[in-house]
């Protein structure tokens, strides 16, 4: 892959949070790329870091109590860690924009979506009032909003979750950005809603080029949207690869357990009802991780090791790593 | 209808309307036809699973079923009571054999009440047994959902998503009811831990010999635990059949687009692909259109479907559906659009 293709890189992202109990890493050094064009789908629990993950590449981290603590965050060369507040303005919302879950609570329901629509373009784009309002229409005609002359003009509250995640992204894509950040986008919407927007989706990174990184928690919805998989676990990345790698040849137990736990369409053509796989227990507490690996509580196939050293990010295959001691013999072997 | 045995709950023709303000002084007031004409069974020891898009009346059903919504008119029966004409003291007795879990874990505990006294408060509340043994039944009660009995010391901010759905569980067995109604019991939660609570459910119905009415959008969820399953569109019920019946041959437009949404690891991009798109929102439950609800956003519709409402026929025994068009050829009901099952 050439090095040009790399749009983002983040490389050992640590966060950390200072409260009254201490400081806690919800990141721990946390590495991954991002392509031109591409989806990159960031799965976990709730917990995991995945919107940490998300908010700090945007640089929107509350802050106190958290803080980017180390690593570089790459975004054509340019370390967004170390640039200015100015500089994080000209990129938030222009190149790098971002989709919230709750499309009720993310728009602002005193301003019309038009208004919303154009002030970025205003700002970005030095558009005049006139040029935005038109630009507006042609975001919401594209996104596929129907009748767009006179939708412009409403509020918030005059449209549906499906329509209002529709302005959300009309939004995050008014200055033609070449990342888009989709924070579980469809987790409040109906399926065929969802279908919808996931093809909406689709349709507009084929158009623009505009790489996707999605957040979410349903494989399903990676199966149809990823290129690429990241998964999540207690603040670090535990498994990365292309989405036939990660979702065919899961190499992490946690991995495997998110996607074996799914009731599956077409379950009632066994004879018998089987019960689902559990993976048992929790997402430990940032404050309860002690040493070793976080996910060995949880896990089927927890080894002495794993109580004390934490393990690497281990390459099992072209782009494929797993952060497993299960993958460390055969390879230390064929070494 | 079943004919067996009689269903331990019965409902027919239920109508929830809801009255709106007069749009203007010479307007006639309008009215939200949130619950248009429903009907079903549950026999005891099953699951019957509503499911439909937010809008159709789904939770509106559960709640009227419930008395918690109220019924415009139609018969909510419960074994041999008529729940809907119940009123004061007979109705608050009844609801010792109805009880509900909620979708959100969050907002439907009190913060300020132990996790114990949460589960012990219906068995206060209807007098059930002395105070030693509601103490004991309540102890009883977390074992049985999967908590530890001193957990009962715990307010619920101490508690996991899951485990807090398993504290809602218990209150609602704690009166040992008969129906035990479902409204999104796991929607709200982390994938991994779903699948810990519908396991639950399902081993609790396994030994209790519960009953449900499961109301749900997720049709992999509603397979996996449904008996019988009933689709809801705008306010009234558009197919209704036995689980197999219904999986191995969705027969409305509908249940065939809302299956086809649903993404599946194994299905991927190539089930994307392939999808049944529906365009537009479901039309306003407040004039819905004369002819087929569905009409607007069906991808098989005729002029002839927007005439006339059609009636919700039986065309093979036991499969209930609300479509002009579904034909059956040999006994086996043809529908109008298919899916591709994923291999």
């Amino acid at each position: 892959m050439a090095a040009q293709d790399k749009l983002l890189q983040v490389e050992n992202l640590q966060v950390e949070f200072r409260t009254r109990r201490g400081t806690a890493l919800v990141l721990n050094g946390v590495d991954f790329e991002v392509r031109r064009g591409e989806t990159l789908c960031v799965v976990g629990e709730s917990g995991c870091g995945k919107s940490m993950t998300a908010l700090a590449l945007l640089r929107l981290i509350p802050q106190p109590p958290g803080r980017i603590r180390g690593g570089r965050i790459l975004f054509n060369g340019e370390d967004l860690v170390q640039a200015s507040e100015a500089r994080m303005r000209e990129v938030r919302g222009n190149r790098i924009s971002m989709i919230f879950q709750e499309p009720m609570t993310s728009l602002n329901p005193v301003f019309t979506v038009g208004d919303q629509i154009g002030e970025s373009l205003r700002l970005h784009a030095g558009l005049d009032r006139h040029q935005a309002r038109e630009r507006s229409i042609e975001m919401l005609r594209q996104v596929g909003i129907p009748a767009p002359e006179r939708r412009v003009d409403e509020y918030p509250h005059q449209m549906s979750g499906g329509m209002r995640q529709r302005v959300m992204i009309a939004m995050a894509l008014a200055c033609r950005p070449d990342i888009l950040i989709a924070d579980e986008p469809t987790t409040a919407l109906d399926v065929t809603v969802q279908a919808q927007i996931f093809d909406l989706l689709r349709e507009l990174q084929r158009d623009k080029g505009t790489a996707i990184v999605m957040i979410t928690h349903d494989m399903g919805a990676v199966a149809e949207m990823a290129d690429r998989v990241m998964v999540m676990y207690a603040g670090r990345v535990i498994e990365q690869g292309t989405a036939e790698q990660v979702l065919s040849h899961p190499g992490h137990p946690y991995t495997q357990g998110l996607i074996d736990c799914l009731p599956e369409l077409g379950s009632s053509r066994h004879a018998e009802r089987t019960e689902l796989t559990e993976i048992a227990g929790v997402v430990p507490s940032i404050w309860e991780l002690g040493s070793g690996c976080a996910f060995r509580e949880r896990c089927p196939h927890a080894m002495a090791r794993c109580a004390h050293e934490v393990p690497p990010m281990i390459a099992t295959g072209a782009g494929h790593g797993v952060a497993c001691w299960l993958h460390a013999q055969p390879i230390r072997r064929a070494a | 209808m079943r004919t067996t045995e009689t269903p331990l709950l019965s409902v027919s023709d239920l109508k929830v309307h809801f009255p709106r303000a007069r749009a203007g002084w010479f307007k006639p007031p309008e009215v939200v036809k949130a619950v248009d004409g429903v009907s079903f069974d549950i026999a005891r020891g099953t699951t019957l699973a509503i499911v439909g898009e937010s809008g159709s009346g789904k939770t509106t059903t559960a709640l009227a079923v419930m008395r918690l919504a109220p019924i415009t008119s139609g018969h909510v029966t419960l074994g041999d009571t008529d729940l809907g004409a119940l009123e004061g003291e007979a109705l608050r007795q009844a609801r010792k054999r109805v009880q509900i879990i909620f979708q959100d874990p969050f907002s439907s505990l009190n913060p300020r009440q132990r996790a114990g006294d949460a589960v012990r408060a219906p068995l206060d509340l209807m007098k059930v047994g002395t105070p030693a043994q509601r103490t004991e039944r309540v102890a009883e009660l977390f074992t049985q959902v999967g908590l530890r009995p001193e957990q009962q010391q715990l307010f619920p901010h101490q508690f996991s998503g899951g485990q807090r759905q398993r504290i809602n569980i218990a209150r609602a067995l704690a009166t040992n009811p008969d129906l035990v109604v479902c409204d999104e019991p796991v929607s709200a939660l982390d994938v991994a831990i779903r699948a810990q609570i519908l396991n639950l459910l399902a081993r609790l119905q396994r030994e209790l010999g519960l009953t449900y009415l499961f109301i749900s959008h997720d049709m992999a969820v509603v397979e996996h635990l449904c008996d019988e399953i009933a689709v809801m569109y705008l306010g009234q019920l558009v197919e209704r059949a036995p689980r197999r019946v219904f999986f191995s041959n969705p027969l409305h437009p509908y249940s065939v687009a809302l299956m086809s949404a649903v993404p599946t690891v194994k299905g991927g991009r190539e089930r994307a692909a392939q999808r049944i798109k529906l365009v537009g929102d479901p039309p306003s439950p407040i004039a819905p259109p004369p002819g087929c609800r569905f009409v607007g956003r069906c991808p098989m519709a005729e002029p002839a479907c927007a005439a006339e409402l059609p009636p919700l026929r039986e065309v093979t025994p036991g499969h209930w559906v609300r479509c002009r068009r579904i034909e059956v050829v040999g006994g086996v009901a043809k529908p109008l659009l298919f899916l591709r099952q994923a291999a």
